[in-house]
């Protein structure tokens, strides 16, 4: 595949996106796509300007720590309503097209 | 394959033992109908979100403990994004920047050669859901969806097939002794990708490594690995080159083959879990999961061998299985004759639940009660072939051995008038074996013996009959 990119390079490829993402392309779509790709990126690339040096790197949000839940099972959705948002179900599971050759 | 060196590390997938899933409260290790215990959050409907389970915590840092693994007391999850219909949120939640275990080690011993294979990490994450591929279309069953796994990372420490298997028989062992994984490969609860790769001997670095993904048993590893380092060698000695690729192992045709690139897509693009917060523990809770250890598997075996004078086959039998080696100790405990033990629990127990298809947590004879029977054996109060039945009884129904040879009459008789009267009753109907026996012909005393046991409906001390009957027939 062409292109690939990390968290430090300033553009991103959308046809390698979008084929990570399984999406088709026209080279129309791709180029307005690619277009607006940059601008977000220009957009967002402006924090680099600020001065973060006496930040501490945080990977969280909030305060909150934990939160667990008792290993106590309660009973599963109805299968009929699993599956009713399903395009294609069969023998009790979703049918998705053949995902290998 | 002499003058190269192969490395092999294994990264092992195992479903953890616990009630419900990792992120929702349904059940995990559902065995039924397809798609019955799901919910919004394992189907990744949108805005469902995951709860941590804190069982799956407690059993992955037990985990490490056992390995000896540095605990991080404060950890992070992290979503990895690819997109396969066995995901539908399309991303894992796993860990990647802060796992819970690091470091570590399993011992490991291959031919009398003990060995050190050192583990990276151990990190927490998410299964994904069972695809069943058909001829024009595939089928999805999310039971399996979100239940916990964890991902047990070694360094290349491992230098053959025999190793790699000896790696994972040591760490299986581990796992279901500590109830941390019933490690049952055929419901897929152990999975592996295998990585290999092979340098001319003499040389340090390491050669270019190979994946193959999404192994299930060990036997397949092992057969896997043994085609992989051979393919490796000998692309190497044609003057050929390897290229890093993954690969997958075709069973029945025993080789393995390239996978297509689109079948695993290498840029997961890692970027921290916003809707999990960090898991953060006190070095007190890590002590509490600690004292949940059970003994180690090697570290009793060498125990049993010290402490009770077992051979090491014994030893091998005894503690395979966590409850037997307790049930073997708790008898030998209150025996005096620890060897005997040892037997009558390989020999009879293990016999007697093998033809039942039980467990020992099925068998109604306690270990005190076997180790009486034993003491009453060694007393002589009975012979063997009735504490054989003794202990069917006890097996079958419990109670105390004293009781049940009393009840069935099956004390030994070593009343010494009662055994020569059976001994003249013996001589007596067999005169033309007797005369062999004064000719000379040792063995006609133990048909002579076997008559007396008869007589005596099993009852009389062997030992004594025999003494009995070689006074008279010389007398």
């Amino acid at each position: 595949m062409a292109m690939r990119f990390s968290e430090n390079a300033d553009r991103m490829d959308v046809r390698y996106v979008a084929g990570l993402a399984r999406i088709a392309l026209s080279d129309a779509e791709a180029a307005r796509l690619q277009g607006q790709l940059d601008d977000i990126l220009a957009f967002v690339g402006e924090l680099k300007k600020l001065d973060v040096s006496g930040v501490e790197v945080t990977d969280v949000a909030t305060e909150a720590q934990n939160a667990w839940r008792a290993d106590v099972p309660i009973a599963g959705l109805e299968r009929e309503a699993t599956l009713a948002n399903a395009p294609l179900a069969r023998h009790g599971q979703f049918v998705v097209p053949k995902v290998i050759e | 394959m002499n003058d190269f060196i192969a490395s092999i590390g294994l990264e092992v997938h195992v479903q953890l033992k616990t009630r419900t899933k990792l992120f929702c409260a349904f059940p995990a290790h559902e065995e039924g109908d397809p798609n019955v215990a799901v919910c919004p959050v394992c189907l990744g409907l949108p805005g469902a979100m995951p709860v941590m389970n804190g069982e799956a915590i407690r059993q992955t840092v037990k985990t490490g403990l056992m390995i000896g693994s540095r605990i991080a007391l404060r950890s992070t999850f992290d979503r990895k994004n690819y997109f396969y219909p066995d995901m539908p949120k399309n991303f894992q939640i796993s860990q990647q920047a802060a796992p819970l275990c690091l470091g570590g080690a399993v011992e490991i011993d291959v031919g009398g050669q003990p060995k050190t294979i050192r583990v990276n990490h151990i990190h927490q994450e998410e299964d994904a859901a069972k695809i069943t591929h058909l001829e024009n279309s595939s089928e999805i069953d999310f039971n399996r969806a979100s239940t916990p796994l964890m991902e047990l990372v070694t360094e290349p420490d491992m230098a053959s097939p025999d190793e790699a298997m000896a790696f994972l028989i040591a760490l299986k062992e581990m796992l279901i002794y500590a109830g941390i994984s019933d490690c049952n490969l055929e419901l897929g609860q152990v999975r592996c990708d295998v990585n290999s790769s092979v340098r001319p001997a003499g040389t340090d670095l390491l050669g270019v490594k190979c994946e193959i993904k999404n192994m299930n048993t060990f036997k397949g590893i092992h057969r896997a690995l043994t085609y992989e380092l051979a393919r490796q060698v000998e692309v190497l000695r044609s003057g050929g080159m390897l290229v890093q690729e993954t690969r997958r192992w075709d069973d029945e045709a025993g080789v393995t083959l390239p996978m297509r690139s689109k079948e695993y897509a290498h840029d997961y693009r890692y970027f921290p879990e916003p809707d999990l917060p960090p898991v953060v523990l006190d070095a007190a809770t890590v002590e509490a999961w600690r004292a949940e250890l059970p003994e180690l598997p090697a570290v009793k075996r060498a125990r049993f061998i010290r402490d009770y004078g077992l051979p090491e086959y014994d030893v091998g039998v005894l503690t395979a299985d966590q409850a037997l080696a307790e049930f073997f100790e708790a008898a030998a405990q209150q025996s005096k004759n620890c060897k005997a033990v040892s037997n009558w629990v390989m020999g009879e127990l293990l016999r007697a639940l093998g033809e039942q298809g039980l467990g020992i947590a099925d068998a109604k004879i306690t270990p005190r009660a076997l180790a009486a029977l034993i003491a009453l054996v060694d007393a002589k109060t009975i012979n063997m072939p009735a504490a054989k039945e003794v202990f069917q009884v006890l097996f079958e129904k419990g109670g105390d051995p004293a009781a049940v040879v009393k009840e069935k009459g099956l004390a030994q008789v070593s009343d010494a008038g009662a055994i020569d009267g059976f001994a003249e009753r013996a001589i007596a109907a067999n005169e033309k074996v007797a005369a062999e026996f004064r000719g000379g012909k040792e063995t006609a005393l133990m048909f002579l013996v076997g008559q007396v046991m008869k007589l005596s409906r099993g009852k009389a001390n062997p030992q004594l009959a025999a003494e009995a009957l070689r006074r008279k027939l010389r007398g």
